[in-house]
């Protein structure tokens, strides 16, 4: 019993840095960072968001998923000695020596109102709802902005003929952190165009999946009642046995698949 | 002042953990295609017993007060649980109502957004709906799901398939309607978001590519590559947007208001962050959508949440006098990052071993089925580290068991590692890890809360005006969940939780009054359990601020 308590308390010492902060002590490499303009020291090891709380930082904005899928801590850095702005999520972003940073907590983009369900599937509605795309000058700087690395030039190309599957294809990947927008000199919304693009290409692009309809209509006929209702019926003995008869029958089922 | 890193990096890796990764390619071949057998009931049973952080004495403790007082709760959620309001009742003016609406959603995530559309649909007015969210509209768990959403469809499948395997996965503890209300509609959940636009993985003549999940006896997972629930989010919150719904970002709710005579729930008190005042919102019908709880680090585990998942939803609900339930059982995901520093925690989903990857340990040897239900499959990877000491050590002091990737592209054909999993790709890429060629390092991380408000078929709290929808509910897993049921949780209970707002709304015309009456009741229930604490709650969000700025705050505004 000793020793397996002892396995918890191990494993939360192991993960303090990531619970509760790091310790001073801890750290062996250091990288001086200018927040906003103001030099601070911070450990190497972190990303750019771990570093600011590092340094004092409390979040109450840029800072939403801490992994990379939800686009809230868009940053703009730059490196000493160079002239380049750089873009980053700073979640996802290991600190280094020199950067000059500063966070974009909102992005005030226009969004135009659509309705999915009633737009018809032709490709002049790009232009329709998005007419600035056509400003595009394909100077390329929403793609070298974008922290995913997505061909977003490439995806307006297609949004200007009207091309909802490579839109879609291209831009799959969005996080919608909305960096191209910020640096488009044509004020193109690179994330809302393909983001229009993605849903049209999703309900139209694509046969009615016979599998699916016919479960919908099963439940709606209620033919699943019966097999509910015995489900629901059994005792807990019951339920064991009819798990484990059913788990059984994994290995017969999942094999191979689809690609 | 030094910038170069201490270990000279080969591949990313440090050469220690080289050496272990040459006796996983060493025995690759032999693996590939080829799994260990699953653990029989009993055997699996053993393992949580042994290494599971849940079944470990120490940890948890009985609720002191209240309606569930004397069930066990982790003392993180208790210390929550057993705390003061964040603000003086007294101080807050309920006279001056800001926000009048029909509908008040909390929580902007999958279920808060399609609850918000479904009760529209249900005749709910737009102008008469108002969503509030802690970050940003979309900051949630459900945008961070990667794995896929579990629905029936598969011809060789079928809902009551579904729903043993989501009750034996549960051991038999979820409350059975509940669970039947979400499988059965699972099917209409995920043709409304195809008609929204929803792109799900598709083979080349159109069907959909469904896989297997942990603890699954039918392939029925549908994966939007590995950003499911980011694709299901930004389709939801584009619809949302679409209809112009109004919502409110960065306002965190911290108390909810009643009714002092019926006890209804008829309204809520949100803090705008950015400025620190507060606003008074009175609803005629509340949903609680607010999600889980990871960033509580339960038992010191890293976390795969977002950072507003502090279980402010519970707190409050329960304060206002609301049923809890399975508040006992914490998902460990079998499979966080544990390398390198800047991911420790982060997710890699359960879709990696139902496409081939398989834990090994630091000498090459496969000793687990990769498919067992999380908490068997987590606790095995504890006892192959702690146990029997076959882990591998990181420079940071944890141990963790490789995951060997690679083997996906041996068994599916090269390039589906890159196709199947670009979000994870990038990632270790940009912490200097090639997962298509080396494998990864995970250890258990802290990533769902089973329990939470108790619920019905319906979305039903156990109190008046108040409905719940996703991860703050409890009831539908019991005390596990499966992979691709909570992104399906979302998506059915927001929408049920839509529809079932939308008629009551229709029934009751009138709010009733505001007050803070439940929290002169919830203080007396402290003093009378002899709770002595200067705590307070929700939390709202974590503090990972470093030691040495902490020690010289001073806080002059207040």
């Amino acid at each position: 019993m000793a020793k397996e308590k002892n396995i918890m308390e191990k494993i939360a010492h192991a993960n303090q840095s990531v619970t509760k902060g790091i310790d001073p002590k801890d750290v062996k490499h250091w990288a001086k960072i200018y927040i906003m303009g103001k030099v601070y020291e911070v450990p190497a090891d972190l990303t750019i968001m771990q570093a600011m709380e590092y340094a004092g930082y409390r979040f109450i904005h840029s800072c939403g998923c801490r992994a990379g899928f939800c686009g809230a801590c868009s940053t703009i850095y730059r490196m000493k000695g160079e002239y380049k702005l750089q873009t980053a999520m700073a979640c996802q972003t290991r600190v280094e020596c020199g950067m000059y940073l500063v966070q974009l907590p909102f992005s005030p983009a226009e969004k135009p109102i659509y309705s999915v369900t009633k737009e018809p599937y032709e490709g002049n509605s790009f232009l329709k709802y998005f007419p600035e795309i056509a400003r595009c000058v394909s100077c390329n700087t929403c793609t070298k902005a974008c922290p995913q690395d997505l061909e977003v030039m490439d995806y307006v190309q297609a949004a200007l003929r009207g091309d909802f599957q490579r839109v879609a294809e291209l831009s799959f990947d969005c996080i919608q952190c909305g960096m191209c927008a910020l640096r488009c000199p044509a004020e193109i919304v690179q994330y809302n165009v393909s983001q229009f693009g993605r849903v049209m290409y999703g309900r139209n692009g694509f046969p009615e999946n016979k599998a699916l309809k016919k479960v919908v209509k099963a439940t709606e006929k209620g033919e699943y009642k019966k097999d509910f209702k015995n489900l629901l019926g059994l005792n807990m003995k019951q339920s064991k046995e009819a798990y484990k008869k059913q788990q059984a029958t994994k290995a017969k089922f999942l094999k191979g698949g689809k690609k | 002042m030094s910038t170069k890193t201490e270990y000279k990096l080969i591949g990313g890796y440090p050469q220690d953990m080289r050496n272990s990764i040459k006796k996983v390619e060493a025995t690759r071949k032999k693996r590939a295609g080829k799994v260990l057998e699953g653990m029989s009931l009993k055997e699996r049973e053993e393992v949580l017993n042994q290494c599971h952080p849940d079944f470990r004495p120490g940890g948890k403790r009985k609720i002191g007060l209240g309606l569930n007082k004397g069930n066990i709760a982790p003392n993180e959620v208790a210390d929550l649980i057993e705390a003061h309001p964040l603000v003086d009742p007294k101080k807050i003016n309920l006279k001056k109502i800001d926000h009048d609406v029909d509908l008040l959603i909390i929580g902007g995530g999958l279920a808060g957004t399609a609850a918000a559309l479904l009760a529209n649909d249900g005749g709910v007015k737009t102008d008469k709906i108002l969503l509030v969210n802690k970050l940003r509209h979309g900051d949630s768990n459900s945008i961070m799901a990667q794995g896929g959403t579990q629905v029936a469809d598969a011809p060789e499948d079928s809902p009551p398939i579904h729903y043993l395997d989501a009750f034996g996965g549960g051991h038999f503890t979820n409350k059975p309607e509940v669970l039947k209300a979400l499988i059965e509609e699972a099917p209409h959940s995920l043709k409304w978001l195809v008609d929204l636009g929803v792109l799900f993985d598709r083979t080349e003549d159109g069907d959909f590519v469904r896989l297997a999940g942990g603890g699954t006896s039918r392939k029925r997972m549908h994966a939007c590559k590995d950003y499911t629930g980011m694709e299901e989010v930004r389709v939801l919150r584009d619809e949302f947007r679409n209809r112009e719904i109004p919502t409110l970002e960065y306002c965190p709710v911290i108390e909810l208001l009643t009714d002092p005579t019926t006890k209804k729930v008829t309204g809520a008190v949100i803090w705008e962050m950015e400025t620190g005042d507060y606003k008074v919102i009175r609803a005629k019908a509340t949903i609680m959508a607010t999600g889980g709880f990871g960033r509580l680090h339960v038992r010191g585990f890293p976390t795969t949440n977002h950072y507003g998942a502090t279980n402010d939803g519970v707190v409050l609900a329960y304060r206002a006098g609301a049923k809890l339930r399975d508040l006992d059982t914490v998902q460990y995901h079998p499979t966080g990052a544990a390398y390198p520093q800047q991911i420790i925690g982060l997710l890699l989903t359960e879709k990696l071993r139902s496409m081939g990857a398989q834990p090994v340990n630091v000498d090459g040897e496969a000793f687990v089925y990769p498919l067992e239900p999380r908490d068997v499959e987590a606790s095995a990877l504890i006892k192959e580290c702690y146990v029997k000491n076959k882990g591998v050590p990181t420079p940071t002091g944890m141990q963790g068991v490789w995951l060997d990737t690679p083997l996906i592209d041996v068994i599916n054909g090269k390039g589906t590692i890159k196709d199947s999993f670009p979000g994870m790709v990038r990632m270790f890429e940009r912490f200097g890890v090639d997962m298509v060629k080396d494998p990864v390092l995970v250890f258990p991380t802290l990533h769902y809360q089973n329990g939470g408000i108790e619920t019905d078929p319906l979305a039903n709290s156990s109190i008046d005006g108040l409905f719940v929808a996703g991860e703050v509910s409890g009831g539908v897993h019991g005390k596990n969940r499966l992979m691709g049921n909570s992104t399906l949780d979302c998506i059915v209970f927001g929408r049920i939780s839509g529809r079932t707002a939308a008629k009551y709304l229709k029934k009751n015309k009138t709010a009733g009054k505001l007050s803070f009456k439940h929290l002169e009741r919830y203080e007396k229930l402290l003093k009378d359990a002899k709770i002595k604490t200067n705590r307070k709650a929700p939390m709202v969000l974590p503090d990972y601020r470093g030691k040495e700025a902490l020690e010289r705050m001073l806080d002059i505004f207040n």
